[in-house]
């Protein structure tokens, strides 16, 4: 055994364990138990090696195994691929498919968590080997409070005020509020679609928000999460069921109408409002010199 | 090109508003064309729009 044994050894189980922390099954049913998860572990222990045999490789001067981070890099830009490619053969199957928007966001999480879990365990390691075990917990708790910060997201409600409308027609046209959603033609659909149907109105809350919810895949996703945690009344072969988010071309306000199985408003409302905005949707005209800050 | 949107059939209670170009049902009132329309709808797994009271028109997104 030599003098790393112990420090790498922590590293290891610091950033594994943190990997599996970061790994939450929640409400988007992903990673699926069990054997997506243990390829998720095995990769986070395989990052929680790369990043704790770092810092003895600098101590011993041996500047050269450095170099295989950018292995590390390559390894994990292919988990992104992975994820990516898997969640988009399974979309065409979803009842209210995630949208691309969507599925590159989770392939982005997936990704940078691996990172995450370099840093994590570099820095346990690192306090370990320059004090002792105390200093390398504390690393860690700091890393993973970093962590943390980091791979939380926005939320919809930071950028939106939500509100329920019941949905109505106006002959065949079906609207939320003022917003036009589509043309059913059948009576009997029309009450199915009054029935359980549910609408709600997104406000932006500035300019910025405004062409955040204006993005097709934010809007899919939306529908997607809702659809989701709610059920949904629709089947193969019923294309009129289907949830649809349309936009005021007016004021930027998006009509979101869903058909739960679950008719809760205040669920729903709460379901909406912690909708993920995906970070590759947010738009920031009000960053462009010539405009003003978002108002 | 991929045809995103295409009018599958027309249903109509008017003879005279029929559309060319497409299989077109003329129905003898309003219930029947529901009827019909419903029917088409569930085959063709399309969506059944209304453009007017008199005519119908399945559509496939």
């Amino acid at each position: 055994m030599s003098e790393y044994t112990y420090p790498i050894l922590f590293g290891l189980a610091i950033g594994t364990l943190t990997r599996i922390y970061m790994l939450r099954t929640d409400y988007r049913q992903y990673p699926t138990y069990l054997h997506g998860k243990i390829i998720h572990v095995a990769l986070g222990f395989i990052a929680a090696g790369l990043g704790t045999v770092a810092i003895p490789s600098i101590m011993e001067e041996d500047f050269t195994a450095i170099t295989f981070l950018t292995l590390a890099a390559s390894q994990f830009r292919e988990v992104r691929n992975m994820e990516r490619n898997t969640l988009t053969e399974l979309d065409s199957y979803e009842m209210v498919p995630r949208g691309k928007t969507y599925i590159e966001g989770v392939a982005i999480a997936f990704e940078s968590r691996n990172y995450l879990v370099i840093f994590t365990s570099l820095l346990s390691t690192l306090g370990y080997l320059l004090f002792n075990i105390w200093g390398g917990l504390a690393a860690a708790v700091l890393a993973i409070v970093v962590s943390t910060k980091l791979m939380s997201g926005g939320r919809l409600k930071d950028i939106v005020d939500v509100e329920f409308v019941e949905p109505r027609f106006d002959g065949a046209g079906l609207y939320v509020d003022n917003i036009y959603i589509m043309n059913i033609g059948l009576p009997e659909r029309q009450e199915e679609v009054l029935r359980y149907g549910m609408g709600f109105i997104l406000n932006p809350k500035n300019f910025n928000a405004r062409s955040t919810i204006a993005n097709l895949g934010q809007r899919q996703a939306i529908l997607h999460d809702v659809s989701t945690a709610l059920g949904v009344y629709r089947d193969s072969g019923t294309p009129a069921l289907v949830p649809l988010a349309k936009r005021d071309l007016d004021d930027g306000r998006v009509g979101v109408f869903v058909l739960p199985q679950v008719k809760d408003v205040n669920k729903a409302l709460r379901v909406i409002e912690a909708v993920p905005t995906l970070e590759n949707a947010i738009r920031m005209p009000s960053e462009r010199q010539t405009n003003g800050k978002g108002s | 090109m991929v045809l995103e949107k295409y009018i599958l059939a027309a249903i109509t209670t008017n003879p005279s508003k029929i559309p060319s170009g497409t299989a077109v049902f003329h129905c003898e009132d309003k219930k029947e064309m529901e009827i019909i329309a419903a029917n088409l709808e569930a085959i063709l797994d399309g969506i059944a729009h209304a453009l007017t009271e008199e005519l119908y028109v399945i559509v496939k997104h």
